[in-house]
């Protein structure tokens, strides 16, 4: 059976000018249906090129992406969009909500991409609401919400062209330490229950304990396993109780402030 | 598809406001230029448009119903001998100078016609009647006119060159395109009034028999009739509208300031909408990024410009018809036909949808990885 995403020997160089920057120098990775991936490494490593594409946004120098064992790094640029939107759910940084649009609505847009609308768009767009937890929000405006109310509106929009692969961008960065956990939680639910294959590029090592597996992304290449493994034992358990005892302290002080 | 559009345009109702203003602006004052110059060429030709009359013969080389000279009155009788001609009558059309009651002169365009003619009778009479002009002295003029020739009522007596001239009775909507009223009297008067010999006319009018070919009968005069043109009504008024509006450039200054107001609007409009685009750049980038297509994307910001087109539309009419309905009483009258009223609103939109190009274009080059970039 097909890997969710199958990239090999992927290569990306952004052309400066005369010179090129290479982003990936040759990136091999298979993601499993249902498994959970966190992509970590420093900034400039190559993580959100190599999530941009096997999203299908940016395209590759050279190498394969294959998507539910379709071939697609090299399809043409106006065939992309059909891809995106026929595989893939997208969770942002910034959650890239609709300021202008209820929850509801915000989730129907991509119904309607889809073509699905009018009642059978209003009902599953509340059932994707009530699924993360926010029935009750649906005639509620981006504005009025905190921001893990908005990510979990942007992961039941993901969810409403029931993908089989979950990209994610950060999706903690904005959020507070508890809130991130509960976040962390849903996704992972997600890939588990339906098979989703769920991607996601991190910089916060404290929700690397929610994955299943951590990819370590240096200078474009993805580093050796002996190397992935030593990472999370010797120093994500230590900052996973460094973590534990942060999201208390939060907590505890949230609390005093309700 | 989710109100994206409709929430977007009334999101910020400062920029609304500033686009709508664009948009009433434009399609007043295209309106206003566009009526003035459908007013302009009716008024024009409208004492050929209105003389009933089939055929225009005048001396050579008239190029338009002011400026035509004196030829003999023999000619008419050769005109009444063609085959075709059911009726043929003289009439005048001269500048004449008209004496206000308190000394003042003011310059008037005579019309000379005969009474027991069907054709150029005085239009639109709202006091009196033609056959009035039988009595002595007898002039008909437009009731726009009263105050500029200093007449109160009807029965007052004035001069014309001279000679007495009493008001018998009163048009409406008469406009001259000059600023000299058109004053109604009789043939012979007219004669007396603007100093014509009495063996001379300015034209010849004719109605065609029933069945009669128009340039059969044409030809005819040209062929029995020695130096004169023959024209058509048709012909003829679009010679006269022609030299009005193009010739001394009147028209054409009318319709640049239409053209202006259609610029000003495209460029309010594109300038708005193109604001709007670009604080909604990652909303656009995120539904690219979702797998929307362009015409998705097009689609939305279309929406917004047909949106307002409408609104401006229905905003803009109405200021419009105030202003017609203002300018009908005055020299220079705003006519807004049904048809014009329907392609303004073709013209709006293709406007709005026109400036939301340059948004269009800008959302089609925008990279959807953009939206990756916190």
């Amino acid at each position: 059976m097909h890997p969710a995403i199958a990239v090999r020997k992927l290569t990306k160089t952004y052309s400066q000018g005369e010179a090129g920057v290479v982003a990936l120098r040759g990136v091999d990775l298979d993601v499993r249906a249902g498994e959970m991936v966190m992509l970590m490494g420093p900034s400039g490593s190559g993580k959100t090129t190599l999530l941009s594409i096997m999203g299908c946004i940016l395209s590759a120098t050279s190498g394969s992406v294959q998507l539910a064992g379709r071939e697609v790094a090299s399809l043409p640029q106006k065939q992309l969009p059909a891809v995106r939107l026929e595989h893939i759910g997208f969770v942002f940084q910034g959650f890239n909500l609709f300021p202008t649009l209820t929850a509801g609505e915000n989730v129907e847009l991509m119904l309607d991409l889809k073509g699905i609308r009018g009642a059978p768009a209003k009902k599953r767009s509340q059932e994707l609401l009530e699924q993360v937890g926010l029935g009750e929000k649906y005639n509620g405006f981006p504005d009025d919400l905190s921001g893990g109310q908005k990510q979990r509106v942007a992961i039941a929009r993901a969810l409403a062209g029931d993908p089989k692969i979950i990209l994610a961008d950060e999706p903690t960065a904005a959020l507070d330490s508890h809130t991130g956990r509960n976040i962390m939680q849903m996704m992972k639910d997600l890939a588990h229950q339906r098979d989703r294959a769920v991607v996601i590029v991190t910089h916060d090592p404290r929700v690397a304990e929610f994955a299943d597996r951590t990819v370590r992304i240096e200078d474009g290449l993805v580093a050796p396993p002996r190397e992935q493994a030593a990472v999370p034992v010797e120093l994500l358990a230590r900052q996973s109780e460094n973590f534990k005892l942060a999201a208390q302290l939060e907590s505890q002080a949230a609390g005093r402030m309700l | 598809m989710p109100p994206l559009a409709q929430r977007n345009l009334f999101h910020d109702k400062i920029r609304l406001t500033v686009t709508l203003t664009g948009i009433v602006f434009a399609v007043v004052l295209i309106v206003v230029e566009l009526g003035l110059f459908v007013g302009f060429t009716t008024t024009t030709s409208g004492l050929v448009d209105h003389s009933q009359a089939d055929l225009w013969v005048t001396s050579r080389r008239v190029p338009y119903v002011e400026l035509a000279v004196p030829f003999s009155e023999r000619k008419l009788y050769q005109v009444r001998a063609v085959a075709g001609v059911a009726e043929a009558q003289k009439v005048i059309s001269r500048w004449g100078q008209w004496k206000r009651a308190d000394g003042r002169d003011e310059s008037v365009q005579v019309l000379g016609v005969s009474p027991e003619s069907s054709m150029e009778q005085p239009w639109n009479l709202v006091q009196g009647s033609a056959d009035d002009l039988r009595k002595p002295d007898a002039v008909i003029m437009d009731e726009m006119y009263k105050e500029k020739l200093g007449v109160h009522h009807a029965g007052e007596i004035f001069e014309i060159n001279g000679r007495r001239a009493r008001v018998v009775g009163f048009t409406r909507g008469i406009r001259s395109f000059t600023t000299s009223p058109y004053v109604f009297t009789t043939f012979k008067r007219a004669q007396e009034y603007v100093n014509l010999p009495d063996d001379q006319t300015i034209f010849v009018l004719v109605k065609l028999a029933p069945g009669a070919n128009v340039e059969q009968v044409r030809q005819g005069i040209l062929s029995s009739v020695a130096n004169v043109d023959v024209f058509t009504s048709r012909q003829f008024s679009h010679m006269t509208q022609f030299y009005w509006m193009f010739t001394t450039g009147a028209g054409v200054a009318v319709l640049l300031a239409a053209l202006l107001g259609l610029v000003v609007g495209f460029v309010v409009v594109a300038q708005t909408i193109y604001a709007t685009t670009m604080d909604h750049l990652r909303e656009y980038g995120t539904l690219k990024a979702m797998g929307a297509p362009n015409t998705y994307v097009y689609k939305v910001i279309i929406q917004q410009a047909a949106m307002s087109a409408a609104m401006g539309y229905v905003l803009g009419m109405i200021v419009s018809a105030f202003v017609v309905h203002a300018s009908q009483s005055g020299g220079a009258a705003i006519l807004l036909p049904w048809p014009m009223a329907v392609g303004m609103f073709f013209l709006t939109l293709a406007m709005c949808v026109g400036a939301a190009l340059v948004s269009i274009s800008k959302v089609t080059s925008l990279d959807p990885a953009m939206v990756f970039k916190g």
